[in-house]
């Protein structure tokens, strides 16, 4: 004991001095390889052409990044209703009483319906269907059905986020808020639904990140966003490298809110849980 | 003849196949201070859910300051603003200051404004000496401060009858007299409060009654002296030989 002490005292530990070195090498000797195994690939050159040309890249960047305004938008926009919508259902599943079955069999029937269907579906069938009712007026932005099925599909997702942070609030934080006299919705409104939250923003973020990448599929009924840009782009460069591109910005904007919710859940690992109760 | 605050009648609960509640008559009069003793699982907590209506009953009637509240068509949420509960865990609200924990049912029940709602919650804090904590957060104070604030919390709405279920229960050793010192000065300014515990001195000091309850019945009733010095039921006399036994009596 007293030994190992002394040793660390000295200088690092050769423990850890020997576990960061084998590290080191086998993460180079992995990566070295799989990069030498592709480089050397009897087709690289012609991937590298349409795949990875600087030339293409820096020609369709501005226009990509201009479209990519659109999925900002889509996102933006659909992320506030998503995070409404999303606790009406999760307070009306929640609802006790004979009187409320109606509402808890359809806030359950919407959730398991809309994560059952796959989200591109759901965007088909606003972008086309509705249009194809003849009530609206047919030159409607499809953006707007974009936004209504991203919204349909992600409230069901969140829904369930808010049902567990709702759930996980001990019964006596509402028996205490009643035994004052507040009513149902009060002890929701200013006792529950506020400590729920707080502990659901981590995987709250998580749908956000699913969300924000979800809005490439909205260029399948016809909206130029940033996919539709890039595909339309590589198919007049005859190179895909503008996909690549597309690639690249949702890396730089997404990667920085998964360390954000990583830093939240060690956060709350580390400190007592958000909201708990004594 | 003092006026009544609390009159249970043929009180029954269940949860399931399970009784805890077998029929319980008990009056308190105003000002007056009861005390529950018993061994755990006796139904004194569950009485004092049923009172302030956490607990739906299976029969009985119970009936405060002259209304029964157990009736059909009773508003639960008018009913409760007058029966004040403090709870074993404190069951503060943890996203809130100590302030906002007060005002919230005065503000958002009773309408009060806030700067009157403050100014009263911040009046209660002085008087029991938590002032400076107005603006902490539940987990910035101690235990006993913590079951403090929420006394305060319960008086914030000026409650009839207060009900206290086991207050000290959760709380290390030298933070109980603080508590119970808070309860005594109720005590001495004639709030009407029916009283779970398992601290007999404190009973025998504080209460004007002490009820025995053994599944779920009060099996005896009397003063504090009378029971705890000179129990006339088998039960009694055991249940204190083994309090006795533990060394708190």
């Amino acid at each position: 004991m007293t030994q190992t002490v002394r040793t660390r005292r000295r200088g690092p530990d050769p423990r850890a001095v020997r576990s960061s070195a084998i590290a080191i090498v086998s993460t180079v000797a992995v990566f070295g390889l799989v990069g030498w195994v592709v480089v050397h690939a009897p087709g690289w050159p012609e991937v590298q052409a349409s795949f990875f040309n600087a030339q293409v890249f820096w020609e369709s960047l501005p226009g990509l990044l201009n479209a990519f305004v659109v999925n900002i938008q889509l996102f933006m926009i659909a992320e506030v209703f998503v995070l409404a919508f999303g606790l009406i259902l999760a307070i009306m599943r929640g609802l006790a009483g004979p009187v409320f079955l109606p509402l808890r069999i359809m806030s359950n029937a919407y959730t398991d319906i809309f994560r059952a269907i796959p989200g591109v579906l759901v965007i088909y069938l606003l972008g086309f269907g509705i249009p194809g009712l003849g009530l609206i007026d047919p030159r409607t932005d499809q953006r707007i059905f974009g936004i209504a099925a991203l919204t349909l599909v992600y409230s069901a997702y969140v829904s369930e986020v808010y049902r567990a942070g709702i759930e996980s609030i001990h019964p006596s934080q509402e028996a205490a808020a009643r035994s004052l006299g507040l009513s149902r919705f009060q002890a929701l409104r200013f006792v529950i639904v506020p400590q729920a939250v707080r502990r659901v923003i981590p995987p709250l973020l998580n749908d956000f990140i699913g969300l924000q990448k979800d809005t490439v599929l909205v260029s399948f009924i016809g909206v130029v966003e940033i996919f539709r840009y890039a595909q339309i782009k590589s198919a007049a460069t005859y190179n895909f490298t503008p996909l690549m591109g597309v690639a690249l910005v949702f890396i730089v904007v997404t990667i920085p809110l998964i360390h954000l919710v990583d830093w939240l859940v060690a956060r709350d690992r580390r400190g007592a849980p958000v909201g708990s109760t004594r | 003849m003092t006026a009544e605050a609390l009159r249970i009648e043929g009180l029954h609960k269940a949860f399931g196949e399970l009784e805890v509640l077998r029929g319980i008559d008990l009056v308190v009069a105003e000002h007056e201070v009861v005390c529950l003793i018993g061994a755990s699982g006796s139904g004194k907590s569950t009485l004092l859910r049923c009172v302030n209506l956490l607990e739906t009953i299976d029969a009985g009637r119970i009936v405060v300051e002259g209304q029964d509240i157990t009736a059909d068509g009773v508003h639960l949420d008018r009913v409760r603003r007058h029966i004040g509960i403090v709870f074993q865990a404190f069951n503060l609200f943890p996203h809130m200051s100590v302030l906002d924990n007060i005002t919230l049912a005065p503000r958002r029940v009773l309408k009060t404004p806030q700067a009157a709602a403050e100014s009263q919650a911040t009046g209660l804090l002085e008087r029991f000496g938590l002032a400076d904590k107005r603006n902490e957060h539940p987990d910035r104070l101690s235990g006993g401060q913590q079951q403090r604030v929420a006394i305060v919390r319960a008086l914030a709405m000026k409650p009839d009858l207060l009900l206290l279920d086991e207050v000290t229960s959760a709380l290390d050793p030298e933070l109980v007299a603080e508590v119970l010192n808070v309860i005594r000065e109720l005590a001495a300014s004639g709030m009407t409060m029916l009283i779970a515990t398992h601290e007999m001195g404190f009973a025998r000091d504080i209460a004007d009654r002490v009820c025995f309850l053994d599944a779920g019945t009060i099996v005896e009733q009397g003063s504090p002296g009378q029971i705890l010095s000179d129990p006339q039921e088998a039960r009694t006399r055991q249940f204190l030989q083994r309090i006795i036994e533990a060394g708190r009596l």
